[in-house]
Parts: C-alpha cells; sequence; structure tokens
C-alpha cells in the first residue's frame, strides 16, 4: 500500500467563506469544512473578545426584536440567555460564531459567556448540524421497547442527508408512547422500525409527522386501565 | 377511576382553554376563598393536607412554603416543570391538557409564599407544551387573572413560561436556578437554600408542577378531607408514569399505598408477552431498584423507603426477566455520566469510571474484581456531592449490584469466555491465511 499519493477529497462545488451549498444551505468554510476556523490554533497573545460593537455588527432586525422581548420579561436581563441563544438558532440553525455574536451584541454580554452556556445544554448546538431535528430517546424505558433498533434504521433512512440532524437523546419524556422521537419538536411514537421511511418522507416533503402517532392526540386516561384483558 | 381529582376532566374537549376550564369552576370560588385567607392560614392549610412534593424529594409543601421569610423584598415562585427524570411523564400529560389549573396552582402558592413574580422553568424538549402554557398564560393576563390586583384583591403576580435547553441537572432545584438566571446550570451549594438565596439571590419557593396542581383542589375539599385520601403520611393520590415492560403504559392517577402488584398487573394489564418481572424502579431511574419480592408493597412514600428505596417522581420503570440488568445498568450509568455537569469530582469521575467498567464487563475484558470496585464506586459518591445527580446513579447501580451479584458475575464470566474465543477463531484464521 502505497502513502502519500492519496489525494485530499475534492470539495464539491466552489466553496468560499460561508457559501451556503445544496438544498441544505449548510454553510461551507474553506477547504469543504463545516467549521470555522476548525484548525486554527488557539492564540495565546490575543485578548478574548469583548462585548462586540453595536455600530459594526449587522444583527437582523426581527432577531434583534425576539432577544429584546425576552430580556424585558425579567428583572436581570441576563436571564434571556436561553432563549436569546435558542431564537438565533432558529435562525442560523446552529450556534455559530455569527449568531453568538449577534447574541452577544443585543444582550451586551462576551461571546465567551455565551458560548460557555451554549456548550451546557444539549439543545444548543456548537458545531454545525442539518435543520430538522431528529432526536430519538434512547433512555432506559424506550430502550426496553426497541430505541436502538429504531435509531439505527432511522439513520440508515437518512443517510448522508445534510438537512438532517439525528442523535440519540435523553429521556423525553414521553416512557408512554416507547420508543419514540422527537422530530422538529413534534413527539410521536410508538415509532414501529416499518413507520421510519414515511416518517422521513414526510419531514423531507414538509407534511405532518405520523399525524396518528403524536402523542397531543392521545387521551390521558387508558379507557382500558384496569381491565385484565 | 373514582379516586381521580386532577386526572378528573382530563380529556375534556377544550379543558385548556380558559372558557372550559372556568365553566368547570376553575378561577372561581376556590381561587377567592384562596386569595381572601391571611397567608399563615393559607400556608397552615397546606401543612394540615400533608401534600408532599410530587418532583421526588417528597418534602411537605406547607412547610417548604412556610419556610420563605416575611418583609418587603422581591420574592419567587418558581414552578419546576424541567420534568427531567428518566421515565416520568405526567407533568407532560398535565400541562398538555390542563394549563390553566397550573396558573390557578402557582397564583394560590405565590400568594402564600408572598411572592410577586413567578416563572415556570419548561424543559426545551416540550415545546409543544410550553407553548400551550404561552398561550394559556396569555389568557389569563387578558382575563385579569394574572398581572396588578387578581380577581380585585390586593394581590399581583407576573408569571413568565421560561424554556430551558436540555439538560437533566436543571431539574435539581439550585441548578435550575443558576440555568434561569441565564448561566450554566451548575448546583448550587446548600445552605443557603433556596428560601433564603435563590433566585436572584431573593427568597424563592421552588415546586414541581404536579404539587402546585394539588392546591386548588386542597382548598376545594378542605385540608382535612384531602388528609383522609391515602394512608399515614402519604396523603392524597398521585400521578405515577408506568412505563417499560408493562402492556399499557401510561400515567395513571392512584390513592396513595395502592399495592405495586395492583397498579402493573391491574391498572397496566400486566408484562408484555406475559413475562415475569426482574426488577422495577419505583420512583425513576434515579431510585434503588426493588424486585419481584417486593411487588406487594405499598406505593407511598413510607413503605418504599422502608424496603430501601423511595418514590421519587412517581415513576415505575419495569424490566422483564428477559432482559440483561448488566445492559439496563450500562444504559443508566451512561445516562448520568452524560448529564453529570461535571462540578463535583465523585460525580464526573465516578460516573466516568462506571461506564468503563460496564463496557469493560461487556467486551469480556472485566475481572470479577472489577464488580467490587464498582460496587465501592458507589460507596464514595453517595453524599459527597453538592447536589444527588451522582447519587442518583449510585443508589440504582449500587442496588443492582447488591441484588443481582450472581447475574452480573455470570455475564462477566460468558462475556470473558466469548471474547477469548473470538481471539482464538481469529488466531486461527490468521494462521491459517499466512499458511495458505
Amino acid at each position: 500500500m502505497s502513502h502519500g499519493t492519496q489525494e485530499e477529497p475534492a470539495p464539491t462545488g466552489d466553496l468560499t467563506l460561508g457559501q451556503h451549498v445544496g438544498s441544505g444551505e449548510v454553510p461551507r468554510y474553506q477547504g469543504g469544512s463545516r467549521t470555522p476556523g476548525w484548525d486554527d490554533a488557539v492564540d495565546l497573545t490575543k485578548d478574548p473578545a469583548v462585548i462586540p460593537d453595536p455600530a459594526t455588527v449587522h444583527v437582523p432586525e426581527e432577531l434583534r426584536a425576539e432577544i429584546e422581548a425576552h430580556m424585558a420579561k425579567y428583572p436581570d436581563e441576563r436571564s434571556a440567555a436561553i432563549p436569546a441563544l435558542m431564537a438565533a438558532q432558529r435562525r442560523h440553525v446552529w450556534c455559530s460564531p455569527e449568531a453568538i455574536e449577534q447574541v452577544a451584541c443585543v444582550m451586551r454580554l462576551t461571546p465567551g459567556y455565551l458560548v460557555a452556556v451554549a456548550s451546557f445544554y444539549d439543545m444548543l448546538e456548537t458545531s454545525p448540524v442539518g435543520r430538522h431535528r431528529v432526536y430519538v430517546c434512547t433512555n432506559i424505558s424506550c430502550s426496553l421497547r426497541g430505541a436502538d433498533a429504531l435509531l439505527e434504521r432511522v439513520v440508515e433512512e437518512v443517510g448522508d442527508d445534510p438537512d438532517f440532524n439525528v442523535r440519540s437523546f435523553e429521556c423525553l419524556g414521553a416512557c408512554d408512547i416507547a420508543p419514540m422521537a422527537s422530530v422538529d419538536d413534534v413527539y410521536v411514537g410508538p415509532v414501529e422500525l416499518d413507520d421510519v421511511p414515511a416518517l422521513i418522507g414526510q419531514v423531507r416533503s414538509g407534511a405532518e409527522v405520523l399525524p396518528e402517532k403524536q402523542i397531543l392526540r392521545r387521551k390521558s386516561v387508558d379507557p382500558n386501565a384496569g381491565s385484565t384483558s | 377511576m373514582s379516586s381521580a381529582i386532577l386526572f378528573k376532566d382530563i380529556d375534556e374537549p377544550g379543558l385548556g382553554t380558559l372558557a372550559v376550564y372556568q365553566r368547570r369552576g376553575g378561577y372561581g370560588d376556590v381561587l377567592r376563598k384562596g386569595l381572601s385567607m391571611p397567608r399563615e392560614a393559607l400556608v397552615n392549610e397546606l401543612v394540615e393536607s400533608g401534600l408532599r412534593g410530587r418532583g421526588g424529594a417528597g418534602f411537605s409543601m406547607g412547610k417548604k412554603a412556610s419556610f420563605m421569610p416575611k418583609g418587603g423584598m422581591d420574592k419567587y415562585l418558581v414552578c419546576n416543570a424541567d420534568e427531567s427524570e428518566p421515565g416520568t411523564f405526567k407533568d407532560r400529560e398535565l400541562m398538555t391538557k390542563s394549563p390553566h389549573m397550573l396558573i390557578e396552582g402557582m397564583i394560590l402558592a405565590a400568594y402564600a409564599a408572598g411572592a410577586t413574580k413567578s416563572f415556570i422553568y419548561i424543559r426545551g424538549e416540550y415545546a409543544q407544551q410550553a407553548d400551550i402554557l404561552d398561550a394559556a398564560v396569555a389568557e389569563a393576563y387578558a382575563d385579569g387573572l394574572l398581572g396588578e390586583n387578581i380577581l380585585g384583591f390586593d394581590f399581583s403576580l407576573e408569571l413568565v413560561v421560561h424554556r430551558g435547553a436540555g439538560a437533566y441537572i436543571c431539574g435539581e432545584e439550585t441548578g435550575l436556578l443558576d440555568s434561569l438566571e441565564g448561566k450554566r446550570g451548575n448546583p448550587r451549594l446548600k445552605p443557603p437554600f433556596p428560601a433564603n438565596q435563590g433566585l436572584y439571590q431573593g427568597p424563592t419557593l421552588i415546586n414541581n408542577v404536579e404539587t402546585l396542581m394539588t392546591i386548588p383542589h386542597i382548598l376545594g375539599m378542605g385540608a382535612a378531607k384531602y388528609a383522609e385520601i391515602g394512608v399515614e403520611n402519604s396523603t392524597g393520590t398521585k400521578l405515577i408514569s408506568v412505563s417499560g415492560h408493562v402492556k399499557r403504559p401510561g400515567n395513571y392517577e392512584i390513592e396513595l399505598g395502592m399495592s405495586a402488584r395492583e397498579i402493573i398487573y391491574g391498572l397496566c394489564g400486566g408484562i408484555e408477552g406475559d413475562h415475569e418481572v426482574k426488577l422495577w424502579f419505583p420512583g425513576g431511574s434515579s431510585s434503588p431498584v426493588l424486585t419481584s419480592d417486593d411487588l406487594d408493597l405499598g406505593y407511598d412514600f413510607d413503605s418504599l423507603a422502608k424496603a430501601g428505596s423511595m418514590l421519587g417522581s412517581g415513576a415505575i420503570i419495569v424490566v422483564d426477566d428477559q432482559t440483561s440488568v448488566v445492559e439496563v445498568c450500562l444504559k443508566l450509568a451512561k445516562f448520568y455520566r452524560h448529564e453529570s455537569c461535571g462540578k463535583c469530582t465523585p460525580c464526573r469521575e465516578g460516573t466516568q469510571w462506571t461506564v468503563k467498567m460496564l463496557e469493560r464487563m461487556k467486551s469480556g475484558t472485566a475481572t470479577p474484581m472489577d464488580l467490587d470496585i464498582m460496587a465501592s464506586v458507589q460507596e464514595q459518591i453517595t453524599g459527597h456531592c453538592l447536589c444527588v445527580l451522582g447519587d442518583a446513579m449510585a443508589m440504582p447501580v449500587g442496588s443492582m449490584i447488591a441484588k443481582f451479584r450472581p447475574e452480573f458475575e455470570e455475564y462477566i464470566e460468558a462475556a470473558r469466555e466469548r471474547a477469548e474465543r473470538e481471539l482464538v477463531a481469529s488466531l486461527d484464521a490468521g494462521l491459517v491465511g499466512s499458511a495458505t
């Protein structure tokens, strides 16, 4: 086997900084990477980023209004950090450096503080992901009812579609419909392996996901409770 | 069910709207009665009802409210709707179907605690429920049930629905407060307890959704009558979330003291495939496991504590005899490793090493001594951290080792033999391959 002759995989298309490619609109950076600055070493001679200057940072008007509305709800404005990051993430798909800078600018916090917060929470993404979130619960109750096989099946069905963010998730609080998944915030279950192609197809086409299996349509009280059938 | 209190009318269409909720008597005489009582009398009523917190710790709700200091400082009420304990899904159901009952409970609790600002901290995954709550809160504001001078009484309350972003530890009350202040959700050192220094350093009362929703009912029927339901020290009804290998997983409202057998075999129709119960978690995945010998226990705080476990959040997870206890243990340990915030060493390292040792067992590289080390790790976590996340892994894992030691040993031995056979087979294949 010869070494060193293998060429780096060529990035698809002509990629420049932050350019969107394909239908997924995942920003691509130098060399086709999805993470900007992934190979930059930490520069210890540089001062940490300060609170961004509103004069130089462009914040979309809607996002600014949303963040300011959140800040107004709390006695201490900093409480709005999570809702603000969520709002920015909805816009940018993940907490990109650009998203963090915009939130930092409106909330008058340092980007470092917000990255620290974002990295703590599972729903805030600190690296690029697809826009459709499919969280498959793989905690005890769901795994007792086949969640691991379900996750595998979903991953297989999605393939390398960059539009999807499929991940196993900790107990989503719906063990009554195990095995279940949260698909763009909609809880569905019990999801059979045969439901997966339909489910992923519905996400792709923007249709309602497994309407008959959504949790909001379930009755709270099982009419058969107590019967011995 | 005749004993239904919280689940009475729960499937009534449109119960989530203000109009239907009011038609069913919501925001009516009970609320007026509560707000016209002196604060102390309301707190007394809660103490007398014997209501214990439904979130996990089981502390007397009335006593907790009585710890709130008097004085003119800003006080807060926080509803813990993080519901992250694996196996628990009762609060989700309550908030989905009856958001106004929660708001009414919060108005009364805030009045009892003297709080003027309140928050519902709901986990980010419950986006659908948060939308329902947002709509209900807006309706309540529009109708003068929140805001200035509620129902004309000299009491004002603000209510904010705050969405989390996915972290188990934010169900721990001080972790929740830090998260609500816009920080990483690390638990705080206690004392000071939240009743003295909680949110924004002010006195804070924190209660679970189910606890708060019970308050209007206690007031409606009277504390003495409520205390008659259930058994001694465990009064009232409790929502239980049953999941795992049962035929009918779901939420059930039971009178405390009902036997576990009645719940699993009666309400839930027994075990899938008519297998036997191997083990069950009586109060979420953090509670020490019980076995099929404990099925005749009464499901109440004291009976379960006597059996060495706890009622916790009321989540029963049933595991049948076809499932390996080691696999369950590994799932559990992986979850706690992921969710440990990393602040305290015993929890951060203990969860990590427990997973590593269990993975060694699975891959066939563990020695019998690993089991003893794993058991001792659990003992060293318990009670040595700021919060109980570490204990929440140590207690079930420790109890599994104690109750199923022979199965662990067999599993280790079987995995070791399997790994050996595979190694020999691969060596043989290699030798044969090179010879030809």
